[in-house]
C-alpha cells in the first residue's frame, strides 16, 4: 500500500501544475489510473492504448533479440568470408552463441536506449509545453526505429532523425491519433536522405564493414570486408545469393545481412499472427499488401520472361527474382506487418484498408526493382500510401454517404 | 406478418446480479422527483407552485418552446419543493405523495372510433406525450409533424436489463390500446421488434408489424431497429416509444388514469438479491436498494438505467422518467499495479490483447466504473464496426461531431441516430472517448442549427 497511498499523494500535489503530465506518465505506467467513468457508459471494456501498444511491442521483441544474434553472426561470418571460408549456419552451432549475441547486444542496445530516451525525452517536453498526458504513441515508435536501420549508424545521426521524426512527424500535428505519416518511418526517411551514404551500399548492413567505424572487431581489414544483402546484389544482376535451397531457407529464416531487425521473415509472420490474433494488427492491410507484393511481382516475371528487357538491363536481376522470393528479402515483411499496420497513418474503414495494402504492395516491388540507387521499396511505398489514406477512406464513405442520398431520392421521387 | 432481424456485429455484455424473475412491492415512497431534465431540449415553464396541491396525471410543466407538450406528476400529493440550479434552471419538482392517490380523471376513450386527433390531444394533455420520442435529434416528438412510422423495441439486449417478456406479461390489453391508437398518428406502420426466441406479449398484437430480433446488443436497441427497417433520412422523422411506456399510454386511454406505476428491475454485482419490483416514476431509489441488498456504507454507483446509458444518481435520488431498471455496481477508484500489461481474466473485452474474455464467453462478469486507461485521441481503427451494426461509419461520424461539420454530419447518418447506438462503441473505445456525449452534443448543434 504504500507505493500506491504515496504515489496517489504526489500525484494530488502535481495536479494542475506543469509538471502533471510527465508525472502521471511515470504514475500510469506502474498503475492503472484511479479514474472512473463519468457519463456515458458506466462500464469500459479492459483495453487501453498503453495494452495495445504494448501487444506490439510484444510483436517485435523476438525480432530484435533475433536482430542481435544476426548482428553478431553476419559480422563474424563476413570476417571468416574474408578468410576464405565458407560458413553454414547452424542454429545451436554458430549462430546461437555467447559471441554473437555479445556483439549484437553491444550494438543493438545502444541504439534501443537512444532511440526510446531521445523520443521519450521529446514526448515529454511536448507534453509538458502543450499540457497534454505523454501518449503511448511512441512506445511503439521507439522499438521500430533500432529495428529499421542498419547496425553501424552513429548514434548522433539517430538522435538527429528520432528528434525530426517525432518533432515534425508527429507532435506538430498534435500528437498520435493526428499524425499524417508514421513516425518510424519518418525517422528512417530522414536518416535515407540526409546521410545516404550510411543508409544505402554493401557497407553498411553488417557491423563493422564500414570503414568509417571506428570500433573495428581485430584482425579485419575494414575495406576487404563485404556486408551486401541479397537486395543489392540482385539489384547488379548477380543472382548468386540465391542460388541454392539453402540460400532461400537462410532469407527466410533470416540468417541474412539487412537492417537489425528486418531480417527474418519467420519470426515477422509469428509476430504478425500474433498481432492479427490479439486484433490489434489488421489482417486486412498485412494479407492485401501480401498479394499487391505477389502481383507486381508475378507482372515484373512475366515482362522478363517475355524478352521485353534484355539481360543486361539494369532492372533484369530483380525483376526476374521469383515473385515469391521478393517477399522474403529485404524490409517487405518487416514493413508490411509493424508499420503499413499503423492504426493512425493507414486507411481507417475496412474496405480502405484492402486498397490501402494492396497499393503498398505493388508500390513496395515497383520502387524497389526501378529504384536505381537503393534498391527497397517499401519505406517509400508506405509513407506514399500514408499520404493517401485519407483519399481512399474519402471514397470509401462517400460510398455510405452516396446511399443514403439514393435512399432519400427514391423516397421523394 | 412478420419478419426475422438477425444482428451479427454486437456484443453481449454478460454482467453478474440480472434480476431474479420475482416481482416485490417496492415501498412506498413518500415523495416522487420529477426532473426536467430526463427531457432532453426540453425547456420547463412551471404550471404548479410550492404548496400547491396535484392529482396524478395533472401537469407540473410544460414545454415552453411548446406548450402543448405536458409533464404530469406522477403522483397525486402537495408539490413540497422546486429546486433550482444556476441561472434558476429548474433541477428537480417534488411531490410529497398522499397516502391515498387521487388520479386526475381524463375520461375513457374509444380506440377504434376515435380520430387522430383526439388521441394526440389525449395523449398531450395527460403527459402520456412525454414518452413519445422523435428521430432525428432523440428528443420529445414535435406533436405538429407526422411522423412516418412508428417504433418500438419489445426486446432488451442490453447489460442487466428488464427482461421486458416478464415485465409486460398481462398488459396485453394496455399494450393492444396504445399501439391502436399510436397506428392513428402515422401514415406508416408500427413496427415492433420482439425477442425471437422469446415469448413477448407484444408478439399478438394487431395494428403492428412484429419483426423478430436476434443477435448480440444492441440487436434490442429501438435505433437498430429502425436503421434495418426503414431509416430516418433527411426531412423525415419517426417515433419511437418505450414497450414498458405503452403499457401506460394503454391504460390511460383504457380508463383515463394516468397510472405511472412500472417494474422496474433492480440488478448488478453490488445487490446481492436482484429482482423486480413494482414502483413510480420518480420514486426514491432508496425504497428499493437498500431493502434489499445493497451495503449501505458499500462504495458502490447506483444507476437509473441500464450501465451502458442510464444517469448516475445518488441514493436519495429518484427513478428517472424512462427508466425501467435501476442497475448497482461497484466503483473503480482504485489503482491497479500494472494494471495496463498484466493478463486480464475478469474484464471484458473484444481483443484477444492479454485480454481473455475471448475464452470463457459465457462467463459473467463483476465490471466496476474504472475506465481502465486514459483518454487518448482517437488511435484504433476497425474496433468500433466490429460492435456497431448499423449502416454508419462511427467513427467518422463521431470526428464529424468534434469538427462540427454539419453537412458532413448530415452526410453520414447524424439524422439516425440516438446516443445510445454509440453505447458499445464508446465501452470498447481503446482511446475511452466519450461517444455519446459527442453524438448528443451533435445532435443537440443540429437541432440548434438546422431544426
Amino acid at each position: 500500500m504504500g507505493l500506491k497511498s504515496n504515489l496517489h499523494n504526489l500525484k494530488e500535489k502535481y495536479k494542475g501544475t506543469k509538471m502533471a503530465p510527465a508525472f502521471n506518465a511515470i504514475h500510469t505506467f506502474l498503475y492503472l489510473p484511479n479514474e472512473t467513468t463519468h457519463n456515458g457508459t458506466h462500464i469500459k471494456a479492459a483495453d487501453d492504448l498503453k495494452r495495445t501498444m504494448n501487444i506490439v511491442i510484444m510483436a517485435m521483441i523476438p525480432c530484435l533479440i533475433f536482430g542481435m544474434f544476426n548482428a553478431g553472426y553476419q559480422h563474424y561470418s563476413a570476417i571468416d568470408a574474408l578468410a576464405g571460408v565458407a560458413r553454414e549456419v547452424s542454429l545451436f552451432g554458430n549462430f546461437l552463441t555467447w559471441d554473437n549475441f555479445v556483439i549484437g547486444a553491444w550494438k543493438v542496445l545502444p541504439l534501443v536506449i537512444v532511440s526510446y530516451g531521445v523520443g521519450l525525452l521529446v514526448e515529454f517536453i511536448f507534453a509538458v509545453i502543450k499540457g497534454h498526458e505523454v501518449e503511448e504513441g511512441y512506445l511503439v515508435t521507439g522499438m521500430l526505429v533500432p529495428l529499421i536501420v542498419p547496425i553501424d549508424i552513429p548514434l548522433w545521426m539517430l538522435s538527429v532523425a528520432v528528434i525530426f521524426g517525432v518533432v515534425i512527424g508527429k507532435e506538430v500535428f498534435g500528437g498520435t491519433g493526428m499524425n499524417i505519416l508514421n513516425p518510424a518511418l519518418t525517422i528512417r526517411a530522414f536518416l535515407f536522405f540526409a546521410y545516404p551514404t550510411w543508409m544505402s551500399g554493401d557497407k553498411v548492413w553488417v557491423h563493422g564493414a564500414d570503414p568509417r567505424v571506428q570500433d573495428l572487431a581485430a584482425g579485419a581489414t575494414p575495406d576487404a570486408l563485404s556486408g551486401e544483402t541479397i537486395l543489392g546484389s540482385l539489384a547488379q544482376n548477380n543472382t548468386g545469393m540465391l542460388d541454392s535451397a539453402g540460400d532461400v531457407w537462410n532469407a527466410f529464416f533470416g540468417f541474412i545481412p539487412g537492417s537489425v531487425g528486418e531480417t527474418s521473415t519467420l519470426l515477422i509472420i509469428l509476430g504478425g499472427l500474433f498481432l492479427v490474433f490479439s486484433k490489434v494488427g489488421s489482417w486486412r492491410i498485412m494479407l492485401s499488401s501480401v498479394l499487391g507484393a505477389i502481383v507486381m511481382g508475378l507482372i515484373f516475371n512475366g515482362i522478363a520472361d517475355s524478352g521485353f528487357i534484355s539481360e543486361t538491363s539494369k532492372f533484369y536481376g530483380l525483376m526476374s527474382t521469383d515473385f515469391w522470393m521478393h517477399l522474403l528479402i529485404g524490409g517487405f515483411a518487416f514493413g508490411t506487418v509493424y508499420m503499413a499496420t499503423d492504426p493512425v497513418t493507414a486507411s481507417q474503414t475496412n474496405k480502405g484498408k484492402i486498397v490501402y495494402g494492396f497499393l503498398i504492395g505493388i508500390l513496395s516491388i515497383m520502387i524497389r526493382v526501378f529504384n536505381p540507387a537503393y534498391p527497397e521499396g517499401v519505406m517509400l511505398a508506405i509513407l506514399l500510401m500514408n499520404v493517401f489514406a485519407p483519399t481512399i477512406d474519402h471514397y470509401v464513405v462517400q460510398g455510405n454517404v452516396k446511399r443514403r442520398m439514393k435512399r432519400l431520392k427514391v423516397k421523394t421521387a | 406478418m412478420s419478419n426475422d432481424i438477425k444482428i451479427k456485429k454486437g456484443l453481449d455484455i454478460k454482467l453478474e446480479g440480472a434480476a431474479e424473475k420475482v416481482t416485490e412491492n417496492a415501498i412506498k415512497s413518500n415523495t416522487c422527483t420529477v426532473r426536467p431534465e430526463d427531457f432532453h431540449s426540453v425547456i420547463p415553464k412551471l404550471s404548479v407552485k410550492v404548496g400547491e396541491k396535484v392529482k396524478a396525471g395533472q401537469a407540473l410543466f410544460f414545454d415552453k418552446t411548446n406548450i402543448n407538450v405536458k409533464f404530469a406528476s406522477p403522483v397525486s400529493g402537495e408539490v413540497t419543493e422546486i429546486a433550482r440550479g444556476e441561472k434558476r434552471k429548474i433541477l428537480s419538482i417534488t411531490v410529497q405523495a398522499d397516502k391515498e392517490q387521487s388520479f386526475e380523471d381524463f375520461g375513457a376513450l374509444n380506440i377504434d372510433s376515435a380520430k387522430a386527433e383526439d388521441i394526440k390531444a389525449r395523449l398531450l394533455a395527460s403527459g402520456c406525450w412525454a414518452f413519445v420520442k422523435q428521430r432525428p435529434y432523440d428528443v420529445i416528438a414535435n406533436p405538429e409533424v407526422a411522423p412516418k412510422a412508428i417504433f418500438v423495441s419489445a426486446y432488451a439486449s442490453a447489460p442487466l436489463a428488464a427482461d421486458l417478456d416478464y415485465t409486460l406479461a398481462g398488459k396485453e390489453a394496455e399494450l393492444q390500446a396504445a399501439v391502436s391508437a399510436l397506428a392513428k398518428l402515422t401514415a406508416g406502420k408500427v413496427h415492433v421488434g420482439v425477442g425471437k426466441n422469446g415469448n413477448s406479449p407484444l408478439a399478438g398484437l394487431s395494428n403492428v408489424t412484429v419483426h423478430n430480433v436476434s443477435g448480440p446488443h444492441p440487436s434490442g436497441n429501438v435505433g437498430t431497429l429502425i436503421n434495418k427497417i426503414d431509416p430516418v433520412n433527411k426531412g423525415e422523422s419517426v417515433w419511437t416509444v418505450a414497450a414498458q411506456d405503452l403499457v401506460i399510454i394503454g391504460e390511460l386511454l383504457l380508463t383515463g388514469k394516468f397510472n405511472a406505476e412500472r417494474t422496474v428491475a433492480l440488478a448488478g454485482s453490488s445487490v446481492k438479491k436482484p429482482r423486480y419490483f413494482k414502483t413510480k416514476i420518480g420514486s426514491e431509489i432508496a425504497t428499493m436498494v437498500y431493502d434489499n441488498g445493497v451495503d449501505k456504507d458499500g462504495n458502490d454507483r447506483i444507476i437509473s438505467g441500464n450501465v451502458l446509458s442510464g444517469k448516475q444518481v445518488k441514493p436519495d435520488g429518484a427513478l428517472d422518467y424512462y427508466s425501467n431498471v435501476v442497475s448497482v455496481i461497484p466503483e473503480g477508484d482504485d489503482y491497479e499495479f500494472f494494471g495496463w500489461n498484466k493478463p486480464v481474466f475478469n474484464k471484458v473485452s473484444t481483443s484477444r490483447a492479454l485480454t481473455f474474455s475471448w475464452l470463457t464467453p459465457k462467463k459473467k462478469f463483476a465490471l466496476n466504473t474504472n475506465t481502465n486507461g486514459e483518454h487518448r485521441n482517437f488511435v484504433t481503427t476497425g474496433t468500433y464496426e466490429e460492435v456497431f451494426p448499423l449502416d454508419i461509419f462511427p467513427m467518422q461520424i463521431l470526428k464529424s461531431c468534434m469538427y462540427q461539420d454539419l453537412d458532413e454530419m448530415e452526410a453520414l447518418g447524424m439524422y439516425e441516430v440516438a446516443p445510445e447506438d454509440f453505447a458499445l462503441t464508446e465501452f470498447v473505445c481503446v482511446s475511452k472517448q466519450p461517444h455519446q456525449d459527442i453524438i448528443r452534443k451533435g445532435l443537440d448543434l443540429m437541432l440548434k442549427e438546422i431544426g
